[in-house]
């Protein structure tokens, strides 16, 4: 085999892969701008139907709500649990002796309970203090994640200890050190944070359906779940809710790619 | 010195303020509800009313077809989609960590994009594509590979294979990105060495990237072994567990007999203890697996 087929074969390669990943997202939009009829027949052009299969859509489902019960949900999430999180992985590297390492591998242990086995009696829980329903109960069994207290463990790592001490001399408090050198330094982890924590609770599905019983309460990936389980047949609006639903995430993951690669270089190092 | 140890325990007790509010949320969010569930798991009776009944809930496991069922797909799922996307992942990686190659960036965006759509969208992306009147069959029956529409998701097998394809068709970039990151870290004369001492592609493929890039792939493996025994989007949008159960996965069949009908916490507690023995024991397996190729 010559050097130039080589290449060849691995530019078909890679070439396939990407239409296939590519294709069905394309088909989504395309469908969402198309009548049911013509996505069934199989219309590969945008076409000029968007509006009307808004209206078919929000005739449905209140997506707007979801919409905006998604954002709080997710903004809240990502927020608290970064913060959260960020400071506990910092703490665990920083301030690290016997008893924390222990403990650091006690809650990497609380990554293998399924979420199935917390659900029922997280649920009972959350009924018991009236959390039902709520922003709160959205996001409180989320907040803490064994994988976001590694990543920041793996982040503070790289945070030169000369930069800790001299900022001490300098009389800048402990807190002050974190929140005036550590986060500014280790800005592509936080980026990384951001979009894992944000795609997780937006996309989150099997825990809104257990709490969020009130249909006010529903978020998108909720929702799209609703139109398929019913007689509702229209591929076009059904494609643009699930636009909808995709949008913010893809921009988001768009923005903060190469963040996202760097800062989960890190963490596997 | 004096001073000095007690400015060290002053740091030392700063240590737990900035891990406290994380901890505390693990023990009472993870630890004390699985405690919960595990108690709950030696107990009957419907709704809140429970009294224990012993290992009724576990022997009940073994007579429930469709649990059974439901393990057997998770498993049927684990053990074709994992490799299959773990090697696809690992080739697409080792391509675009060719320094020759251009068009990189976007060929990596690409097949990173299917996982920032959420598993709901894609579940039903992928259940509109290959639905009876869906896209999938009018090319397949165009191009005459079939002479009528074939209902995917209808048929046992077919139904879960188009599991299998979306699953690996919204992960493989995921596991790709983890690959890359972790050939960044091999030095590409290393590549370049063996490529002057002769190695073809595959010898390089195989006695260079993999054992390099072995404590990764031990990672995304225990990562999509857990995930996959987990599943639940997937199923409950994509063939909604059917035809009659045979596509459900363990976790949608504790959802349904959790929440729809008659609760009963006391049984799927049992059954979601199955699932924790299983996500360990493949853990402590493929660690020890992992650790003996050394």
């Amino acid at each position: 085999m010559t050097e130039k087929t080589k290449i060849a074969i691995q530019y078909i390669v890679l070439i396939f892969a990407s239409l296939i990943s590519v294709f069905p997202l394309v088909w989504m939009m395309i469908a969402a701008t198309n009548r049911s009829v013509d996505v069934i027949a199989g219309k590969l052009t945008f076409g000029s139907r968007l509006f009307e299969n808004y209206q078919n859509l929000i005739a449905n489902q209140d997506i707007y709500r979801g919409f905006m019960n998604s954002v709080k949900y997710s903004v809240l999430q990502t927020v608290i649990s970064i913060l959260i999180c960020s400071l506990a992985g910092y703490g665990f590297e920083v301030y690290h002796d016997k008893i924390k390492d222990g403990l650091m591998a006690v809650i990497l242990m609380s990554m293998m309970i399924p979420f199935v086995a917390l659900m029922i009696p997280l649920f009972r829980m959350f009924s018991g203090m009236g959390l039902l329903n709520s922003a709160v109960g959205f996001i409180l069994p989320s907040l803490s994640t064994p994988f976001l207290i590694m990543l920041f463990r793996s982040a503070a790592r790289s945070f030169p200890i000369d930069m800790i001490e001299a900022a001490r001399i300098d009389g800048l408090s402990e807190f002050g050190i974190f929140f005036r050198m550590f986060i500014p330094t280790m800005r592509s982890t936080f980026a990384a944070a951001l979009t894992v924590t944000f795609m997780n609770a937006w996309n989150n599905y099997i825990w809104p359906k257990v709490i969020m019983q009130d249909s006010k309460a529903q978020t998108l990936p909720m929702m799209i779940s609703n139109l398929t389980s019913g007689y509702f047949t229209d591929y076009g609006a059904l494609m643009l809710a699930v636009l909808i639903t995709t949008l913010p995430t893809a921009i988001l993951f768009l923005a903060l790619q190469k963040n996202f690669a760097e800062g989960i270089t890190g963490a596997v190092k | 010195m004096k001073q000095k140890i007690g400015l060290n325990q002053k740091r030392n007790l700063f240590g737990w303020v900035f891990l406290a509010p994380a901890v505390i949320l693990i023990v009472v969010m993870s630890f004390v509800p699985a405690i919960n569930a595990f108690i709950t798991s030696f107990k009957t009776g419907n709704g809140a009313d429970l009294h224990f009944a012993g290992l009724t809930n576990y022997l009940r496991i073994f007579k429930d077809a469709v649990f059974i069922q439901s393990v057997k797909n998770c498993f049927f799922y684990l053990i074709i989609q994992v490799p299959v996307m773990l090697v696809l992942a690992l080739i697409l990686a080792s391509m675009l960590n060719n320094r020759k190659l251009r068009f990189k960036g976007i060929m990596r965006t690409c097949i990173f994009l299917p996982c920032a759509t959420s598993l709901v969208a894609y579940s039903i992306i992928f259940r509109s594509l290959f639905a009876a009147d869906g896209f999938v069959n009018l090319v397949a029956t165009k191009l005459h590979i079939l002479s009528e529409p074939y209902n995917f998701l209808a048929h046992p097998t077919s139904a879960k294979i188009v599991i299998i394809i979306a699953l690996v068709w919204r992960w493989t970039g995921y596991n790709m990105v983890f690959y890359l990151a972790g050939l960044q870290n091999i030095e590409y004369s290393v590549y370049e060495a063996a490529k002057i001492d002769g190695a073809s592609p595959l010898q390089t493929f195989f006695k260079i990237t993999v054992p390099l890039l072995k404590p990764t792939i031990l990672i995304t493996a225990i990562m999509s072994t857990n995930g996959t025994l987990q599943l639940f989007d997937e199923s409950v949008n994509l063939t909604n567990g059917g035809p009659s159960n045979q596509s459900i996965t363990m976790s949608h069949y504790i959802y349904n007999q959790a929440f729809q009908g008659v609760p009963k916490f006391g049984y799927t507690s049992a059954m979601s203890f199955v699932i924790l023995f299983l996500v360990a024991i493949l853990a402590l397996v493929q660690m020890k697996v992992g650790d003996k190729r050394d």
